[in-house]
């Protein structure tokens, strides 16, 4: 009986056998879960296999970015949805980013009627549901907006109805090669100035305009090549052919709402992040900075935002990842993403519940943790070094 | 010019020169304090001018607010047509529960907050005994809007909807997701390598799927990992995925409130000689919960804010309702309206529970600045 006490005494050997008696539950919970699924699908004359993956689907995707007819397999169809997801959230964040940056700027203007303005946008927005903010945009878009044939006209070449918007789409031609080559000469240009001016900075003070610069080469460059390759480019301007636009990108009503929605939604929560940020930094920093000299521009860029960016980025970050969890609610529209294809229409035409929603999830899973671990490594690297 | 003459100590206080004091003052600082900050103002002014112009006139002077479609809607006026919304306010507010029994949903909001207000605020007068009545409060709910006791009729889930399910589904999963979240967040922290390896598994799986594929884990898949011929209701099934989604999310908050503890606090625990337990309810959660106020009441907000996603699994939630609405083809095409409408319902409760969240942060601070 004094041993058994001792044992439960001893620190170490306790440790043990709760994390036994833990791992004891939590088998005999997985093995109960699994032995109920083997049951429930001998009951039902149901396998796993994922052999469905591979049987033509059957079904169409409205917009798709590799080729693909509904003969293709619904494992193609599933890469359909993975890069529509893909596509959504990148025009999401970046709408997002410019929006969310902007308005958390000019939340903390001086002027007090502007840091209104965009205080109750923010509060707006951030207060409801995204599920909604989607609905609204695609109700907009769909009931609001004219027919193609009476489509709002901006400047003959853009025009938005309620079966999408439509944009001119630039066609390559005979001679871009050489723009393609001018612009790769002013990237690597630019970026060995900047390189350069730094060091030299660094050794002797001497300050370049480097942006300037940069940028003047940037876009002179390629321009000079366009203008002596003949202009390879031109524009295919979308024509009213019978009830729809011809030519040109479409961007399908659904896209639209989608990207509006996540970006004005996501870009009220990254708006509030970047107001954080700069207020983190301590009012010293700024007072030091006013004293030493800079001028406003400066002690931003110099000061505030580099100190701010460390605060900003990680829940940045994880804003992203939310934006592109959140497309998934594009089933709601229509629009076929991941969760459309494969745990949606494919879902219900083959019954595979089971191997769709876990190929669906592991999907998203390895997105998030491969972003977190990013994350996790960028936190290291700017963490400040205590001495 | 006169000069006066002052004995030393005498000089009068006079007052400040005019325009920076005052209602000029403030203009002057904080709309008109440069050439650009003017341009922002005069900006500023035309958008609130335009926006104001239009959206008031469309929501309310060129509303119409009781018709029977939305053609006769169009016929009377063409600001927007709140008459879908007036024809079927109880659809949006109880969904399909019968309407002879709604005084049960009546009597729980309201005694729901006699519930809430000791816990939310601290200094209430008789608190003690309203907390009696917070504790007992989910049980007398649970009996009065499902029924089936005393006399009442039974109410299918089937038939909730509308914003009461909202209600049930949020507040539901914020009460549950508290103290899971709270494990979590412990179990992640322990010492022991098997506890924590199990919460970060299950905190970084709930965290890294978006809900809505968990929901139809719910819809479709849960009963095949209970006992053959198990079947208990979808309301049941998405209120514990809700709740094991949001609490994945408050265990992280908490884990940032509880690393913010100063090393000196356990170290003063030990030395007192307290063990885990006491540490944890004594020194860690005290101060950890304090610290990560905001961080819950977002997950909070959250958690409220994506109860409308079980409009996508078939629940009649006030999306839900909306959509039906919208489907009649006598309202066909007033989207904008029915969302908006639900829209607001949504931005007063999140706005309410954000705006209490910074008052109990401001209460809570105790650093004397």
């Amino acid at each position: 009986m004094s041993f058994l006490s001792n044992i439960w005494r001893n620190e170490k050997s306790r440790e043990i056998i709760v994390q036994i008696f833990v791992l004891l539950c939590i088998g005999w919970f997985l093995s109960w879960l699994i032995s109920n699924v083997d049951a429930n699908f001998k009951a039902l004359g149901k396998d796993i296999s994922f052999e469905f993956l591979f049987i033509p689907a059957g079904y169409d995707i409205n917009q798709y970015l590799i080729d693909y007819n509904n003969r293709d397999s619904h494992l193609r169809a599933g890469i359909v949805g993975l890069l529509n997801t893909g596509l959504v959230a990148v025009f999401g964040i970046i709408l997002a980013t410019v929006l969310g940056i902007s308005l958390g700027i000019i939340r903390l203007s001086k002027n007090w009627l502007a840091s209104k303005i965009a205080y109750w946008y923010i509060e707006f927005t951030r207060n409801v549901p995204i599920l909604l903010h989607i609905l609204l945009w695609h109700g907009i878009i769909i009931n609001t907006l004219p027919h193609p044939r009476k489509a709002l006209n901006l400047a003959d070449v853009t025009f938005l109805s309620n079966r999408g918007f439509y944009i001119p789409k630039p066609l390559t031609e005979n001679g871009i090669e050489l723009v393609y080559l001018f612009l790769v000469i002013a990237i690597i240009f630019s970026v060995l100035f900047f390189k350069y001016a730094k060091k030299k900075q660094d050794l002797t003070g001497v300050q370049y305009p480097v942006f300037w610069i940069n940028f003047f080469v940037l876009i002179s460059l390629p321009l000079i090549a366009f203008v002596i390759s003949g202009m390879p480019i031109s524009l295919e301007i979308p024509a009213l052919k019978g009830f729809n636009f011809r030519g040109g990108m479409h961007m399908s009503p659904e896209l639209a709402a989608l990207t509006f929605a996540l970006g004005i939604y996501t870009a009220a929560f990254i708006a509030e992040i970047v107001r954080a940020g700069i207020l983190a930094v301590d009012k010293g920093q700024r007072e030091a900075a006013e004293s030493i000299g800079l001028k406003s521009s400066k002690v931003m860029k110099l000061v505030i935002l580099p100190q701010a960016r460390r605060v900003i980025i990680p829940p940045l970050t994880s804003q992203y990842l939310n934006l592109t969890k959140n497309s998934s609610l594009a089933i709601a529209i229509g629009y076929m993403d991941l969760v459309a294809t494969l745990g949606g229409i494919s879902l219900n035409q083959t019954g595979r519940e089971m191997e769709t929603m876990v190929i669906v999830m592991l999907i998203y899973l390895s997105v998030s943790l491969s972003i977190s671990a990013f994350m996790n490594w960028y936190n290291n690297k700017v963490k400040l070094v205590g001495r | 010019m006169s000069t006066e003459m002052y004995k030393p100590g005498s000089y009068p206080n006079l007052p400040p020169p005019p325009g920076t004091v005052g209602f000029y003052g403030w203009i002057r600082n904080n709309l008109f304090s440069s050439i650009s900050n003017t341009l922002l103002t005069i900006v500023s002014v035309v958008l609130v001018y335009y926006l104001i112009d239009g959206i008031i006139g469309w929501f309310f002077f060129d509303a119409v607010f009781d018709a029977d479609s939305k053609i006769e809607c169009r016929k009377i006026n063409d600001g927007a047509c709140w008459a879908v919304i007036t024809r079927r306010v109880g659809q949006f507010v109880y969904g399909f529960y019968p309407e002879a029994e709604r005084w049960r949903i009546d009597i729980s909001f309201l005694t729901m907050f006699i519930a809430f207000a000791p816990l939310l605020y601290p200094d209430l007068p008789k608190r003690k005994w309203l907390l009696w009545f917070s504790g007992i409060f989910p049980f007398f709910a649970f009996i009065l809007i499902n029924g089936g006791f005393f006399g009442l009729a039974k109410i299918e889930y089937s038939l909730f909807g509308g914003f009461m399910l909202t209600v049930i589904l949020g507040v539901t999963g914020i009460v549950c997701s508290l103290p899971i979240g709270i494990l979590l967040a412990l179990g992640r922290q322990s010492k022991l390598t098997v506890v924590r390896t199990l919460s970060i598994c299950f905190i970084e799986f709930m965290r890294g799927v978006p809900l809505i594929t968990l929901l139809f884990v719910a819809s479709s898949m849960l009963n095949y990992f209970m006992p053959p011929g198990t079947n208990f209701s979808i309301l049941v099934r998405v209120i514990i995925m809700f709740t094991f989604f949001s609490a994945a999310y408050i265990a992280e908050v908490i884990r940032g409130g509880i690393q913010a503890i100063p090393k000196g606090q356990y170290e003063a625990a030990d030395a007192l000689g307290m063990n885990y337990w006491q540490t944890t309810r004594f020194i860690t959660l005290p101060q950890a919960l304090k610290i990560s106020i905001p961080g819950i009441m977002n997950t909070f907000i959250g958690l409220y804010k994506d109860t409308t996603l079980v409009v996508v699994i078939g629940l009649l939630d006030p999306l839900g309702i909306g959509r039906a609405a919208l489907a009649d083809t006598k309202w066909n095409g007033l989207s904008t309206e029915t969302y908006l409408f639900v829209a607001l319902f949504f931005f007063v409760s999140c706005f309410a529970m954000s705006r209490y969240s910074l008052w109990l942060e401001n209460k809570l601070n105790t650093d004397h600045k």
